[in-house]
């Protein structure tokens, strides 16, 4: 059984002019010890799916279909306390900007007792020592020092590190992180990218990973999830994504990378840009901008269909194997 | 005019050029608690130069000072030191009356088109700004044949010149910006993180926009960017800071294919691998640190896995190696070479 199961999600907002669906009827799991990674470019509502993971959709957006089961019990429909109680011991959360995620007023060392305290039955003493492994486990040098800095005394990454260090306090089961090496230059990015693989790998964590650059996907996540406009349209091993795009617009996304390597005179582009929520094409929301649309394409949304080791929601791809 | 462009195929020529910050406590914390004087050296000693129609890119990563660099050129800064020269004429001159025609040649585009963009104008007289400050044209009619023809060489549609900036976009944004960019005709581009702030099926876009612009109109680009992939497509030459210094500068295929300088290798070693190549890789070594106190020695030497005595005692000098100018005291050719076989014996 998977750790996570996301089933037929689907959120909405509320506004004066009626319903705006930003999530519909995503279907995601995550086995314990995996690193499911989320790709997607702005508004494609990879955010929006990890805070309704995590229990954290702000009013007027709400789970308007489907269910969310952790460990096999469903999640989506917690009251708040239980909720509060799940979150932070059985799932860990790490967002993009460190600073804002931790309180300038207190240092470090307090916020990870208070963390500790909060989901572990330990006395301060105690605690407190845990806090410092769990600071030199994230890899910052001089943890017994850095116990009594505040968050504005830190740079960027080792801001991060503590973010981390918060999120694993009481040895969750699942990690989400949405977008955790973004706001980072890349040599820090490198260095903190290595280290969620490796407490991953340590704690047997399964990671839920947001982001928008398919270089980190390809570094860290074992299993990818291309979402657009609110869609899955792609899914599968990152290695057979990335290698083999199927989806017309996972394909786009691969192409328009810049790559190190890369000796093209130009980069491949996709035209236009992702629907706003209030205008979402019918069918497949990506024909406007695909290269391959067929009539089927603007009248009905695309199931899911199995290609080799994916699976991809695309009229087209479904044609190629009936014809194959 | 016409002949002072024409001295030097070198559009953009920089020598020396330093910019300090006085980052001092307020007079009276120095004098009531002895405070020092203190002084951040953004940008210290950087010399390069641009060929007509050709991108310089700037690298580096986060307070390296390419920023500060780039509002230097544009004369948003006043520089410290050193020397820029634009089309032969020193860029000292751009504030003055006289300044006026060498200001018209070079514009910016800002990393930010959320910010850059006013949100209270039409997006026509947001173009038309540039032209009508430096009276380039007369006349409604004019003007608005001027507009069109800018909105359309950036890909968007006349009908868009009444619309208003959150109308837009982030990528049609970055457009705009470069179509008032374009406005006054310039011939040096000074472009800061111009795809920094957005996805990267849009900047595939703009990139591919701004190198068609670049072929059309002789551009000349000074490209600011840490994304080391977007430098490789679009840049001629790149130039490496780290700590207001620039560490190495070469044509692109020499930075990419045998960089000298252990920062640019870490840079690119940090790149994450797309290809999935499975190569084993060691995660860099420390951060970047306060650039108020630099040592004596070289500022990368406390990160650095070659250092040896003499880079903590001696800042190293730009000197060429092949077809490199590196500072460091221990770059040499067959490094790369040797730095493979290492790697293949362990």
């Amino acid at each position: 059984m998977a750790l996570l199961d996301v089933r037929n999600l689907s959120v909405e907002f509320k506004n004066r002019r009626g319903n705006l669906k930003a999530l519909d009827d995503i279907s995601l799991s995550i086995e314990a010890g995996e690193v499911l990674g989320i790709v997607g470019e702005s508004g494609a509502g990879k955010s929006l799916t990890s805070a309704a993971v995590i229990g954290l959709l702000q009013a007027p957006g709400y789970v308007s279909a489907g269910q969310i089961l952790f460990d096999g019990r469903r999640i989506d429909n917690l009251p708040a306390e239980e909720m509060n109680r799940l979150r932070g011991r059985e799932i860990g959360a790490i967002f993009q900007d460190p600073l804002t995620a931790l309180d300038p007023l207190y240092s470090i060392g307090q916020q990870l007792v208070e963390t500790i305290q909060a989901h572990l039955d330990l006395n301060v003493d105690d605690a407190r020592v845990r806090a410092v492994e769990l600071l030199q486990e994230t890899g910052i040098p001089g943890a017994a020092e850095r116990f009594y800095a505040y968050p504005h005394q830190l740079s960027g990454g080792m801001r991060q590190r503590v973010v981390i260090a918060l999120a694993i306090a009481a040895n969750p089961k699942l990690i989400i992180a949405d977008e955790p090496t973004t706001a980072l230059d890349v040599s820090i990015q490198a260095q903190i990218m290595l280290l969620l693989k490796q407490l991953g790998a340590r704690h047997g964590s399964a990671v839920m990973l947001v982001t928008h650059d398919m270089g980190v996907i390809a570094e860290v996540a074992d299993r990818v999830v291309v979402m657009y406009a609110g869609r899955i349209v792609e899914t599968g091993p990152t290695r057979e994504v990335i290698h083999h795009p199927r989806h017309p617009y996972t394909i786009g996304l691969m192409n328009s990378i810049p790559k190190l390597s890369g000796t093209a005179e130009r980069l491949q582009q996709i035209d236009g840009a992702m629907p706003r929520l209030g205008s979402i094409p019918s069918g497949c929301a990506f024909h406007p901008r695909c290269r391959q649309v067929h009539e089927r394409c603007l009248r009905e949304r695309p199931e899911t269909f199995t290609a080799g080791l994916s699976k991809v929601a695309c009229w087209s791809v479904k044609e190629e194997q009936v014809a194959a | 005019m016409k002949t002072e462009m024409d001295m030097g195929s070198r559009a953009v020529a920089v020598s020396g050029l330093a910019k300090y910050f006085d980052t001092s406590r307020p007079w009276l914390n120095r004098l009531l608690e002895g405070a020092p004087k203190q002084v951040m050296r953004a940008v210290d000693d950087v010399s390069f130069s641009i060929e007509r129609g050709k991108t310089l890119a700037l690298v580096g990563e986060s307070g390296c000072g390419k920023s500060t660099v780039a509002r230097l050129l544009v004369g948003l800064h006043q520089a410290t030191h050193g020397e820029i020269r634009v089309f032969g004429q020193d860029i000292g001159v751009v504030k003055t009356k006289a300044g006026k025609a060498l200001r018209q040649k070079i514009q910016m585009i800002f990393q930010d088109p959320y910010a850059s963009l006013n949100p209270r104008w039409r997006i026509k007289r947001i173009i038309a700004e540039p032209m009508l400050e430096h009276q380039l044209v007369q006349g409604e009619a004019e003007i608005e044949k001027r507009v069109a023809e800018l909105i359309a060489t950036v890909g968007l549609s006349t009908a868009d010149l009444n619309k208003y900036p959150h109308q837009f976009s982030g990528g049609q944004r970055q457009r705009i910006s470069i179509a008032r960019a374009l406005a006054t005709q310039p011939d040096f581009l000074v472009c800061d993180e111009p795809t920094s702030a957005l996805d990267v099926s849009v900047q595939a876009q703009i990139l591919n926009l701004m190198k068609d612009l670049q072929k059309n109109h002789g551009l000349t680009y000074l490209f600011i960017s840490h994304n080391l992939a977007v430098v490789s497509y679009v840049a001629d030459e790149v130039a490496v800071m780290y700590m207001g210094r620039s560490v190495e500068m070469a044509d692109k295929d020499s930075i990419f294919c045998a960089p000298l300088h252990p920062y640019t290798q870490m840079l690119l070693e940090a790149v994450p691998d797309l290809e999935m190549s499975g190569k084993a890789r060691q995660a860099p070594l420390g951060e970047v640190s306060s650039s108020s106190n630099p040592s004596r020695g070289c500022a990368f030497q406390p990160r650095c896995r070659h250092a040896v005595a003499r880079c903590a005692e001696e800042r190293p000098e730009m000197r060429r190696v092949e077809h490199t100018l590196v500072a460091c005291h221990l770059a040499k050719p067959q490094w790369l070479n040797a730095r493979q076989s290492a790697s293949e014996g362990s």
